[in-house]
């Protein structure tokens, strides 16, 4: 049976074991009325039968799914004759798609000779085989356990203890996919970008100067030379991010003094909310403006100026980005500016300062530290944003530092690499994970020293 | 001295004059870009429709005395129809301009009718059709008739056409329904976001169930289990992190060990929603540790004095206070991951879909990807309908977040 009807049938079983469970407990210490002869509560005599009965069957069906496909199909390979055994790694993988294809009834490329049906049904007897099996292990494995936990129980059975025990491993469980997604990223994309480095050398990745990121798909076609020099990229991207905190950084800072310092309260009651909508607008809405209205809007002005600006001017992309990131730098500075004691503002003010001059010579180098802290943060969202860029810079790498012409942005390359046609192994997938791997590690340096300045900062004036 | 007041004060109030404008810009952006999206996008909640007298005779559609929807020519019963609303047009070349004036969408119409209710054969109907995407991008006003013929898709004779059409009263825009019934098309008169809702929901249901139960659980231990320790302490600093790594890195991640490694299939929800409760997780997590902090003590300590286990005492005491803020954070990670395009372009899920997604295993797309294969499109219509789909997505997130807050108001108890 399928893998959702089998979960849902051992939920059941698990739901009912919980009321056999607890009848039990109950049972045993002789009717409800002798609930405190028990050490636990008998809802807990329930909670215990019930996780005998359901973890170790979604184990098994866990490891089970997770290792068919895997399973079946190296057993079909084996059941092929020699010839085909040794083909190819990429023929062989083409032979076993097409074997699936045939036995899900799906269009199959070439001919379908008997060979290749005898294998398509050997294909579905494996699977339906491994189906039954894993449904009478689940099942078995379900009655078994159920059966082991309502023997046990007795009235000085310490049921709350061992449940409480397995829930306190699920929590620990739990915790522990965190790290293991930091890992898996960590693991995922260095993998795949060691492959890339052993094609093409390291040094020629983070120096050279040319992207050109071709390979051949069959030796004799032209364009198969290929120059994975990542410096334009890097490049484009800082010209891109500078451009945008040259927009959000005054902005946002402005922003967040006038809201803290010299603001009513109900006009800040209007413009936070406001500002919150700013940030909650999607990235691939604020791309579809910078393409549809700003790019247009500043080749126009900068035609009118005598000035040669291209459709996808890193400018449009930049300005975008820029607003797309006050919300961030405002909310970041405001809180920096509201854990300044009020004792220094109140001192500065005290002696005759303007409430601009307080800002500027008391509060702002008070507070510098986190407004650091935040403007980091800023600038590693602004590298690593996609949609804006995709949709408003340019494809073509252009080693400049004109904002007029168009640049592309180290994501817009990764997206542009894995939304292709080559094969998965080619050095061109591969310089994507490459890139995706320099832009980890860089958002997560910036990450790691903007968010230490700012936690720290805040707990200087806690 | 007096002087040195005078400077100051006029700093001062430049100062503040910057500040005004500053706060201003940000919201003046928020003004026009609401502004350009409505003045673009309602448009598109409007289709041109025109009537047609048709006749669905038998030999057409039931050749040789049987019923064949496959092969029966409705198209043929279109052109008819056409000519014989403008019989003085002969020439071939004004024939295929005339026929050019109505959706191929009209023949799939008339299938559906004659399938539902085959005793329509043989009678003649009026029925209303969709127009072509050109007509309809006339009758908003977006195509110049001023312009020399040869730079408009519409030549002079159809425009007359047009005319007589709405003259006669056989020609006027309705609701358009198809943007809300049918899934994607390359025709941008049939073209509608069903297909990315139903990707989109199917997703955050996916999400929802694996990202807020882990979510919650992990702020539980972290928060109130685990000792202080340099790992518990690594933990944090991992999890602060994860909430701020760039997205597409998650989508490198869902290509590289689901799709490649475990083998799901491209374009499913699954995969989606997979990738995207990875992105949602942190997000949960910090926010259900920051309303489990904010649950003060004394209720900890009185549950434990009387009598309760440490896990009693989280289960019972602590999280149902909590809950109102670790569902804030809950629906404020969904409104996020509902927005979210570039880890689902990583995994496949920007191909051209046509049919509605039924199930988490069927190739889907999400709205966010939507509206960027949308935008990408050079027909006219599909800008403005870009924009409606963008009004929709905003929609959502504005619902979802009211939500929230009023969660927030409602049920958050001032300790």
């Amino acid at each position: 049976m399928q893998s959702t009807t089998l979960t849902l049938v051992l939920a059941a079983m698990a739901v009912a074991a919980f009321f056999v469970g607890r009848g039990r407990s109950l049972a045993v210490v002789g009717g409800p009325g002798h609930g405190s002869s028990l050490h636990s509560l008998p809802g807990y005599y329930g909670y215990f039968t019930a996780m005998w009965c359901l973890l170790p069957a979604l184990a098994v069906l866990f490891l089970w799914v997770l290792f068919e496909a895997n399973v079946i199909v190296s057993l079909t390979v084996a059941g092929l004759p020699e010839a085909q055994r040794s083909l190819s790694p990429g023929e062989l993988n083409l032979l076993v798609n097409n074997i699936q294809n045939l036995s899900a009834g799906d269009a199959v490329s070439g001919d379908v000779d008997a060979a290749l049906r005898k294998a398509a049904i050997r294909y579905q007897e494996y699977g339906a085989a491994s189906r039954q099996m894993l449904a009478a292990l689940a099942l078995g494995l379900a009655g078994l356990g159920g059966t082991i936990a309502w023997r046990r129980i007795n009235p000085k059975f310490r049921a709350r203890n061992r449940v409480e025990h397995v829930v306190q491993l699920m929590l620990i469980a739990a915790s522990s996919i965190a790290i293991l997604t930091t890992i898996g990223i960590v693991l995922s994309v260095l993998f795949e970008a060691i492959r890339f480095f052993q094609k093409v050398p390291i040094s020629d990745f983070l120096f050279g100067l040319n992207w050109s990121p071709q390979t051949a798909i069959r030796a004799d076609q032209v364009g198969s030379s290929g120059s994975f020099g990542a410096v334009p990229l890097f490049a484009g991207t800082m010209l891109i991010t500078s451009i945008a905190m040259i927009v959000a950084v005054p902005v946002g800072l402005m922003t967040a003094i006038y809201l803290a310092e010299y603001s009513s309260r109900r006009i800040r009651g209007i413009a936070k909310p406001l500002l919150e909508i700013l940030a909650g607008i999607p990235t691939v809405v604020y791309g579809f403006f910078a393409a549809l209205t700003v790019a247009p809007w500043v080749r126009r002005a900068g035609e009118s100026m005598g000035l040669e600006v291209a459709s996808e001017s890193a400018l449009a992309a930049g300005l975008v980005m820029g607003i797309m990131i006050i919300p961030l730098i405002s909310s970041l500075a405001d809180d920096a500016i509201n854990a300044v004691p009020s004792a220094m503002r109140d001192g500065a003010l005290g002696l005759g300062s303007t409430r601009s001059e307080t800002m500027t010579h008391v509060i702002l180098p008070a507070a510098l530290p986190g407004i650091v802290g935040g403007v980091l943060l800023a600038v590693s969202r602004a590298i690593g944003e996609t949609m804006i860029v995709v949709m408003a810079a340019g494809l073509a790498a252009n080693l400049t530092a004109n904002p007029f012409e168009a640049v592309t942005t180290v994501t817009v390359q990764i997206v542009t690499l894995l939304v292709g046609d080559q094969e998965f192994d080619s050095a061109k997938t591969l310089a994507a994970f490459a890139l995706g791997l320099m832009l980890f590690v860089v958002t997560l340096c910036l990450n790691v020293i903007g968010l230490h300045v700012v936690r720290k900062y805040r707990e200087q004036y806690e | 001295m007096e002087s040195g007041l005078k400077r100051r004060r006029r700093r001062e109030n430049l100062f503040k004059l910057a500040g005004m404008l500053a706060t201003a810009v940000g919201i003046a952006f928020l003004g026009v870009f609401f502004a350009n999206l409505v003045a673009n996008g309602a448009s598109a909640f409007e289709q041109t429709f025109i009537q047609l007298n048709v006749d669905f005779t038998e030999d057409v559609i039931s050749p040789g005395g049987e019923l064949d929807l496959v092969y029966a020519d409705f198209d043929g019963l279109v052109r008819d129809s056409l000519r014989a609303e403008f019989p003085h047009v002969s020439s071939r070349s004004e024939r295929r301009e005339l026929n050019k004036l109505v959706s191929i969408g009209a023949g799939y119409q008339m299938r559906d009718m004659i399938e539902a209710n085959p005793d329509l054969l043989g009678s003649a109907q009026l029925l209303w059709v969709p127009a072509s995407a050109t007509v309809d991008m006339f009758i908003k006003g977006n195509i110049d008739a001023t312009l020399d013929a040869s730079l408009r898709p519409l030549s002079d004779a159809q425009i007359s056409w047009i005319q007589a059409l709405q003259d006669s009263g056989r020609l006027e825009t309705r609701l358009n329904m198809a943007l809300f019934t049918n899934g994607d098309s390359r025709e941008p008169e049939l073209a509608g976001i069903r297909g990315a809702l139903m990707g989109s929901f199917y997703m955050l249901i996916v999400t929802i169930v694996l990202a807020f139960p882990i979510g919650v659980a992990a702020a539980i231990y972290l928060e109130e289990f685990a000792p202080r320790s340099r790992w518990s302490d690594l933990i944090e600093v991992n999890i602060n992190n994860l909430a701020a790594v760039p997205s597409i890195v998650f989508g490198l991640l869902g290509l590289a060990v689901f799709i490649n490694w475990m083998g799901i299939p491209r374009s499913a929800p699954l995969v989606g929603g997979l990738v995207l409760s990875l992105l949602t997780l942190p997000v949960i997590i910090i926010a259900s540790r920051a309303a489990i902090k904010a649950v003060p003590p004394s209720i900890r300590e009185a549950a434990l004095g009387l009598g309760a286990s440490k896990m009693q005492v989280v289960f019972h005491h602590v999280m149902p206070l909590a809950l109102p803020g670790m569902l804030t954070g809950a629906i404020i990670g969904m409104s996020r991951a509902l927005g979210e395009s570039a880890p689902l372009l990583m995994i496949g899920m920007v191909a051209f879909i046509v049919d509605v997604p039924a199930g988490l295993s069927d190739p889907a797309t999400a709205l966010p990807v939507q509206i960027y294969l949308w935008a990408d499109s050079p027909e006219r219509a599909f800008a403005e309908r870009t924009s409606a789909a963008i009004i929709v997505l905003l929609g959502f997130l504005l619902v979802m977040n009211l939500s929230a807050v009023v969660i927030r108001k409602r049920m958050e108890r001032k300790w």
